[in-house]
Order: C-alpha cells, then structure tokens, then sequence
C-alpha cells in the first residue's frame, strides 16, 4: 500500500480506490453527523453548542497533523533533497489550511454562546491563528514562486519554521492561564468526555480524515503528473 | 551511508535546530507574562508591581454564594480556594456564568481585594476544574 505512495506508482493509482474511499466516507459522514446532531446528549452545561465540538477537535486535530507532517517532511527536503516528499507536502497544505480554517470559525461559533466572545488573544488562540498564517504563507509560496527548487527551498523553511509552533499549540492550554480547556483527550489519562459524546466524535474524526485522504491522494497525483508534464517540456 | 554534501547539510541543520532553540527560550522567557491571558487571586496577592489604572484580568472560580445581584449591577466573589477577590460589574453576563464554575474578568483593580470589570467571560470546564485554578491551587499550598 505504502509503495503505491512513490512518485512513479501513483499515476498507477486507480479510481478503485479513491471509489471505496468516497462510499466509506459517505458511510462515516452520514452515520456520524446523524449520532451527533440527533442521538448524542446535550451537554449537562452548554446544552446543544457542545455539538459544534464533534467538527471541531477534528478538523484542529487534522490540521495540526498535516502541519506536524509538512514540518518534518521539510527538515528531510533540505537536507537529503528527496523530491517527491516535497510533492506529498504540497498537496497536503491546503487541507491542513482548509481544516485550521474551520476550527478556527466553528470555535469562534461555539465561544460566543459558551465564554460571552467571539475571539479572545490567549494562547490557544493565538497560536491557532499563528498556524493558519503559517499554512497560507506555504501555499503562496509554493503558489508565486516558479522556480520549483527556490519554491521548494523556501517552503521548507517556512514549514521547519512553522513546525515550533506545533507543541505551543498543543500545550498552550498547560503552560499558561488560557481561557481555552485544556485538552479532554490525552493518552495519558481517561478522556474527560462522556462515552455517548466521544462515540460520535471518533466516527466523525474516522470521516474526515478518509476526506482528507481522498483530497490528498488526488492532490498528490496532480502534483507528480504536473512536474512530469513540465520535465517532459523542458526536454522538448 | 549520507553523500557527503547530505552530511554537512545535517551538520549545519543540526547547530541552527540548537541555536534557535537557545532562542527561542529566551524570546518565551521574556515574554511570559504577556502570554498568561489572566492572574489568579493569588498570583495578584504575590504581585509586587501593580498597575492599579491599566487593564488586567483575572480568572478563577465564582464562589459559591457570593453573587448579589441588585438591578444590572452585579457583585460576586472570584477566588482560587486560596484567595479572593471581590468583583464588581454593571452589564449582562454570559449564560454560562454560575456559581462554581470558571470566570474570567477583564478590568481594573482598585486594590489588592477589589476589582471592577468592564467584561466578564464565563470559562468552561467540563466537569472538572481548570488545571489552571488547580495549578494555583497546589501553589498556593505549597
């Protein structure tokens, strides 16, 4: 499966896959979004707004994954100059954008009637918002550059850069008074979140990291294809 | 097992990632006290150099029985288990706003035991407290 994921293998990709993907990702959306908007509790405390919860976490969980990802990848790209990560990491920008994007809106839908705001400066958010400029400064670059090694090298910089951020976001809500919880998830300890509530919030993360799949693989492909395309031109 | 050029790469690479970590701490050591969104009543009371006319906030728990409300005008009392500070503000307050539960009031102190906020932010907690107030908390018993 992983070998599929080599430059000269993906082309070979065929629909079949990304077929299942799209029948499992309808499963999961239609089942999950139904457990959580109908068959889940309302909280004991925010009532209904805890429902935004289960678009949330994931999308701030994906996105912080593809930034961590693009963030290692990157040391890999300057140092041993292995082209295809950089491939990988381009395509998987825009969806770590989409997502933060989307975690950054809804938590801001579900501050105003939890906290009284809309937007506070605290840590959490801050550094949130932080990754979001981070991920637009990567996809402008890859973007306005043309030269695919100049694009390259400084996109990397940006995502190793950018990669500090990633442990300030997570443990921002530990290290300073935020007015962001702290994590209800953790490996260390029970989720703090009732079973009937983390159900449906497993199944809609299952969800939208299938879609985040399929956006990625599609993505990856026109990547590699178009850098055939224009070495193909070069040559002529 | 790296060609050489690889090899120096890492090496460079290896004495930045060192470098800016230096960096990094200090930048985040100075800066420490503009990222706390908040104080608790104690870390107030250890305070030495207050600034009674600028805008602060601090968080903590709404203690239980303390709110009397009279009209629009509501006083209340924040505390850590450890110290209080006696709260004044004039306005609505969120829904979320209770006895026992997390608060955040942004305002100004008048002195050490008394505060008058011009916003109050109602934090959630889940169920459980905040690590912060327990933080402060297991300080203060220290």
């Amino acid at each position: 499966m992983l070998k599929k994921i080599l430059p000269n293998k993906i082309l070979s990709l065929n629909s079949n896959i990304i077929n299942i993907l799209i029948f499992f990702l309808i499963i999961f959306l239609v089942i999950g979004l139904i457990y959580s908007l109908v068959i889940s509790p309302p909280d004991y405390i925010q009532g209904d707004s805890v429902r935004i919860m289960y678009v949330h976490v994931p999308s701030s969980i994906i996105s912080l994954g593809c930034f961590s990802f693009i963030g290692i990848a990157s040391i890999f790209i300057l140092i041993f100059k292995i082209r295809f990560i950089s491939f990988i990491t381009k395509s998987l920008a825009p969806i770590g954008c989409i997502f933060a994007l989307i975690s950054i809106v809804t938590g801001s839908l579900w501050g105003k009637p939890t906290w009284g705001v809309w937007w506070v400066w605290d840590a959490r958010l801050t550094s949130m918002l932080i990754l979001l400029i981070f991920y637009i400064a990567y996809i402008y670059t890859w973007k306005f550059i043309n030269n695919f090694e100049k694009a390259n090298k400084i996109s990397s910089i940006i995502g190793i850069i950018g990669l500090i951020n990633i442990p300030i976001i997570k443990y921002s809500v530990d290290w300073w008074n935020t007015l962001h919880q702290p994590s209800s998830l953790s490996l260390t300890s029970l989720p703090t979140i009732h079973y009937t509530m983390l159900i449906p919030l497993a199944i809609m993360f299952l969800g939208m990291l299938i879609y985040s799949l399929i956006i990625f693989l599609t993505g990856y492909k026109i990547e590699v294809m178009k850098f055939k395309l224009s070495k193909k031109k070069n040559l002529e | 097992m790296f060609s050489k050029k690889a090899r120096s790469r890492l090496s460079i690479f290896i004495v930045l990632l060192f470098l800016s970590i230096i960096a990094i701490f200090f930048i985040f050591k100075s800066l420490e006290k503009n990222i706390v969104y908040f104080f608790s009543p104690t870390e107030i009371y250890n305070k030495s150099d207050i600034s009674f006319n600028k805008i602060i906030r601090i968080g903590g728990l709404v203690k239980k029985n303390s709110i009397k409300k009279d009209n629009k005008f509501i006083i209340f009392t924040i505390t850590d288990l450890k110290n209080e500070i006696i709260v004044s503000y004039e306005g609505i307050v969120p829904n979320l706003f209770s006895e026992g539960k997390g608060v955040v009031a942004e305002g100004k102190l008048k002195d050490k035991k008394y505060f008058v906020a011009s916003k109050i932010l109602a934090k959630h907690d889940e169920n459980y407290m905040p690590p912060e107030v327990k933080k402060a908390l297991e300080n203060s018993n220290n």
